[in-house]
């Protein structure tokens, strides 16, 4: 398996998808079986690549794997490398795993306007931009995949989301939510995107001045930056502020999340899915990836502001959440809660937190991806997403409602489900943040997480009970309604296994961080 | 004196001329498209003897070193005669649906590239204002091409007046120079710069020189013709402009400020930057008030010449590496803007020919009925907008990567910071046209439009092979602007 291990097993999970849109784009539209089954191929191909990549990892090493490291751009001397962790490899696998989920879903269910050629093209763009991301190993080539999914996004949700009118201030006439939502989107993250590529380059400049070529390698920035000579003073407060700005966009951290709930709601099932599941953890990853090892003193000196914000992002999404008539906008700010718990167990700096934050990723992308599909379908069988108007849904749609029973228990952090770890280990975590934080301030931010786990608790229960229970309303009683048919099913209950096998046996997810984020915090923040 | 092969691209260009007007002069007039071709194998049997020169290698001067072939001049010849032979494959259709004088108007293409040519080994002063006097004089009549439309005659005077005033300018911006310093030719006038950098006339020389360039290349506040102009001109003669006479523009002042005035940049540096930051703003916000697309895209050419001014900016802050580092980022961004600025001309030639119109609004749906020109028109404008993987991400990461060389310089974040900023807003105008195309519904009957020409297909092509691939693997056009960067060196 040399050839596995020397990149090509990666370039494999990573470009596959987009071989995939390259050959759906040369079918003819009118070949509807054809253009799915090549794209469900190419997803799973992807898929199963990855899981050869999982089975093939040596999990007793801390290092990168099966990289690569050729000629790439040799005038501004960036170079493509790539290479999985124990920190990437979870979120590699979440991503092919999702988006195969997402192609399996999408067999028989197809937002309007209809044209599963286009929608599937971007959705394999997306896969190449999401896996890319998580391997990539060198500033610009990460630039690149994290960028790469703007495009596809943007379409998607401009042209299959939400047709219902909006009004905004200052517009005479209603905009459509779509419209609205996805330019939104696309600036937010361009306007945090642009300041991280300033910082990035920033970077490069400063990596030459101990002698040393300049590099954009990820690699030899951490280890330059844990040396602590380089990267210093203001230029590092300016550069953590301008990489700070392009992942907080992406988490999205309170208060640049505002185009979340308007993005969430306003896509396509689907594109909803990929959103929460996999392109907020792009942020995240960034922070774990490259701003604490590359600038770990700024990180130390960051760490409170990004502790509050978390804090605030808790509580507000869940205070949000309390206020939300519609369902599919309630789980998107929830999404602004579950996030905030990975950017607290991130802050902390320490092993326990940055586990905490990537087990808290794969579960918010498993069990938000799970209650995006459920309110996609929710919304196909009743034509609405108003809470006042649906009821009784549990003996309307028993299967759909039973899974959506649970992944809401799985939500809002039942022991034994996958959401519990993340939660309850960022809060442990800033117990005992890194040496020489502030201790009150860390402590208090537990308390108040503590407290917003009760809220979250809280709506989520109060959706079920406005969804799933009480009687029938008047409207549904005469309506006949089909429940959750295969391709629906096959879609979650891999879902719904993959809570359970995280929630019960966390150590699928941490037996592969540990070893990586040990060596991370021990380089960079010396304990 | 003469070096025949240095030369063999004007030769071979100069008679390609005389064959054009040969060939329009004997065929049929239905068949005067053979001039348009017979100009396209011209363009690139010119651009043989390029890489033959390449492979030779070295530098080749001529006339007392106001003539001279270096990797630079040879990169510079080979976008212009490509850019020639993009710009004549979109103008063979456009022309036969409005029966212009076909044969004229590709001589005068290939005569205003020939100019472009001339100017990228032109070292001298006269050289170099003869060359661009090339390239604009056929540029003046070309965009008043189509008689018969007053927008047309408008452009074409408002062209031909600013034209005129520019030159008028840059040449008493040239007279002082060589007044102060005794010398026309590049080298020469870097050499005596010591002795007369104090001296007012001399910067008033070269504050006059930047400002004539700066009309050429429509930097504001000289770029109020533009818009006007590639409104009211042919379409293609619009494309033509917003590359080959823009670029040629460029690369008269990257050759005139990194060679002649490599002394005194001090005083163009600083001037540069101010010009840099008020091209892109303005150039931008104004692109975000267009309802039509092709006033749009003049605007969105002057946010480009913004952003092809950046690297220079701090060229008076820089030595060295860092300074070599801006000629490539401003050069690079070149080559890359010209390829995807052409195609998206292209594309807007080819939806104008569908739709029937050049507005947004009138866009609305293009998706629906046409799905392949709308594609093009995303990739294209995207690609302008600097998102990944097309190949404008590339031209804006080297300009950010040049005015960052020396992170501690306030100038040059500060100057960083308004092009990403700029970067964002330019996203919403360009957006804004692909919302209309593929958001937007499609009009109840669709407009009856004709099918997309051969020619204007392959230009369209040509021109997405390079986005694409340069998005991927950037050091496809990198290469270019690596070897040429040499020019930057004293």
């Amino acid at each position: 398996m040399g050839w596995f291990e020397n990149g090509w097993g990666l370039s494999l999970i990573v470009f596959l998808p987009l071989v995939g849109a390259a050959v759906v784009l040369a079918v003819p539209r009118a070949r509807e079986t054809a253009i799915k089954a090549i794209a469900l191929g190419f997803a799973a191909a992807s898929f199963v690549v990855s899981v050869i990549a999982t089975v093939a990892f040596d999990f007793g090493s801390a290092g990168y794997q099966f990289g690569a490291d050729t000629s790439w751009i040799p005038a501004i001397d960036s170079r493509f490398h790539i290479g999985v962790d124990g920190i990437s490899l979870p979120l590699v696998v979440l991503s092919t795993f999702i988006t195969l989920l997402c192609v399996i879903y999408s067999w028989n269910h197809w937002p309007e306007p209809h044209n599963p050629k286009a929608f599937l093209v971007l959705m394999l763009v997306l896969a190449t931009g999401m896996a890319g991301t998580f391997v990539a190993l060198d500033l610009v080539l990460f630039f690149i995949f994290f960028e790469l999914v703007l495009l596809p996004m943007y379409f998607m949700i401009g042209i299959w989301g939400d047709r219902n009118p909006m009004r905004l201030p200052g517009f005479k006439r209603p905009v459509e939510t779509r419209l609205y939502a996805a330019i939104k989107f696309f600036l937010f993250t361009l306007f945090g995107s642009a300041f991280m590529l300033l910082g990035f380059l920033a970077l490069y400049f400063r990596s030459g001045n101990g002698g040393l070529p300049r590099t954009f390698d990820i690699e030899a920035l951490s280890a330059r930056g844990a040396e602590g000579q380089l990267f210093t003073g203001t230029f590092a407060f300016w550069v953590f502020f301008a990489l700070f700005l392009g992942f907080a966009v992406k988490v999205p951290m309170w208060p640049l999340h505002t185009w979340l709930p308007d993005a969430h709601t306003a896509a396509p099932t689907v594109g909803s899915v990929l959103l929460a599941a996999i392109l907020l953890k792009l942020g995240s990853y960034g922070f774990i990836r490259i701003a604490l090892p590359i600038l770990p003193e700024e990180a130390k000196a960051w760490a409170p502001v990004i502790a509050i914000l978390a804090v605030i992002a808790i509580i507000y999404g869940s205070l949000a959440c309390l206020a939300q008539t519609d369902m599919k906008r309630l789980i998107a700010f929830s999404s602004v809660g579950h996030m905030g718990f990975v950017m607290l167990g991130i802050s902390t700096l320490t092993e326990v937190g940055i586990n905490a934050a990537i087990v808290g990723m794969v579960a918010h992308g498993i069990i938000t991806g799970l209650l995006f599909f459920l309110a996609g379908s929710i919304q196909h069988r009743y034509h609405t997403r108003e809470m006042a108007r649906l009821g009784g849904n549990q003996k309307i749609l028993p299967r759909l409602g039973g899974i959506l029973g649970f992944a809401a228990m799985a939500s809002l952090g039942l022991p034994g489900l996958a959401g519990f770890w993340g939660e309850f280990m960022a809060l442990l975590a800033s117990y005992n943040p890194f040496a020489g934080a502030n201790l009150a301030l860390f402590r208090s931010a537990m308390v108040i997480g503590a407290i917003g786990t009760v809220l979250t608790a809280g709506y989520l229960l109060w959706m079920l009970q406005r969804v799933n229970l009480g009687e029938i309303p008047e409207e549904w009683r005469e309506k006949s309604f089909r429940d959750a048919d295969g391709y629906e099913l096959g879609a979650w209950v891999p879902l719904v296994l993959a809570t359970l096998a995280v929630g019960v046996y966390p150590a699928i997810v941490f037996g592969t961080t540990n070893d990586s984020v040990q060596r991370l915090v021990a380089r960079a923040f010396g304990g | 004196m003469f070096d025949y092969h240095a030369l063999l691209p004007e030769f071979i260009l100069g008679a390609t001329l005389l064959v054009v007007l040969g060939v329009d002069l004997l065929v049929a007039p239905r068949r005067r498209w053979l001039a348009g071709a017979a100009g396209i194998v011209g363009l690139l049997a010119a651009g043989v003897p390029l890489l033959t020169l390449a492979g030779v290698g070295g530098t080749r001067e001529m006339f007392a070193g106001s003539y001279v072939v270096d990797d630079f001049a040879l990169v510079v010849k080979g976008l212009f005669l490509v850019a020639g032979a993009i710009v004549l494959l979109a103008s063979m259709s456009y022309l036969r649906g409005d029966r212009y004088y076909e044969g004229e108007y590709y001589f005068l293409i290939l005569a205003s590239i020939a100019g472009a040519v001339v100017m990228a080994s032109a070292r001298d002063l006269i050289t170099m204002f003869i060359g661009l006097e090339l390239v604009s004089a056929p540029a003046f009549l070309l965009a008043g091409w189509r008689k018969g439309d007053l927008r047309s005659n408008e452009a074409s005077l408002k062209f031909f007046l600013i034209g005129v005033l520019s030159s008028a300018v840059l040449l008493f911006g040239m007279s002082l120079v060589y007044g102060t310093t005794g010398e026309s030719t590049f080298t020469r006038i870097a050499g005596a710069t010591a002795a007369v950098s104090g001296e007012s006339a001399f910067v008033l020389g070269v504050l006059f020189t930047l400002v004539g360039f700066g009309f050429k290349i429509a930097a504001v506040p000289f770029h109020f013709w533009a818009p006007d102009t590639y409104q009211g001109a042919p379409l293609p003669v619009a494309a033509y402009l917003s590359v080959g006479s823009k670029g040629a523009g460029v690369v008269g002042l990257l050759t005139i400020c990194y060679s002649a005035f490599a002394g005194a940049r001090d005083v163009w540096g600083p001037a540069l930057w101010v010009l840099a930051a008020l091209t892109m703003t303005v150039g931008n916000l104004t692109a975000l008030r267009q309802s039509n697309v092709v006033r749009l895209l003049g605007y969105s050419s002057v946010a480009h010449a913004g952003f092809i001014l950046v690297p220079f900016a701090m060229a008076a802050a820089f030595e060295g590496p860092a300074l070599e580092e801006a000629f490539f980022g401003s050069l690079t961004y070149l080559l890359v803007y010209a390829f995807m600025n052409l195609g998206a001309f292209a594309a807007v030639i080819a939806i104008a020919e569908r739709t029937g119109s050049r507005e947004i609004d009138d866009w609305a749906g293009l998706a629906r009925y046409s799905p392949t020109l709308a594609t093009l028109l995303g990739v294209f404008f995207f690609s302008l907008a600097g998102i990944p993987p097309l190949a404008g991400w590339f031209a804006k990461f080297v300009m950010f990567k040049a005015v960052l060389g020396d992170p501690g310089n306030a100038w040059g974040v500060s100057l960083a910071v308004i092009a990403a900023v700029n970067a964002v807003i330019a996203l919403f105008f360009y957006a804004r046209v692909l919302k209309a195309a593929f958001m937007d519904p499609a009009p109840e009957s669709l407009p009856e439009g004709a099918p997309l020409s051969r020619p204007l297909a392959a230009a369209l092509v040509i021109t997405l092979a390079v986005t694409l691939a340069a998005g991927f693997y950037p050091q496809l056009l990198a290469f270019f602007g690596e070897a040429a960067r040499g020019l930057a060196l004293p």
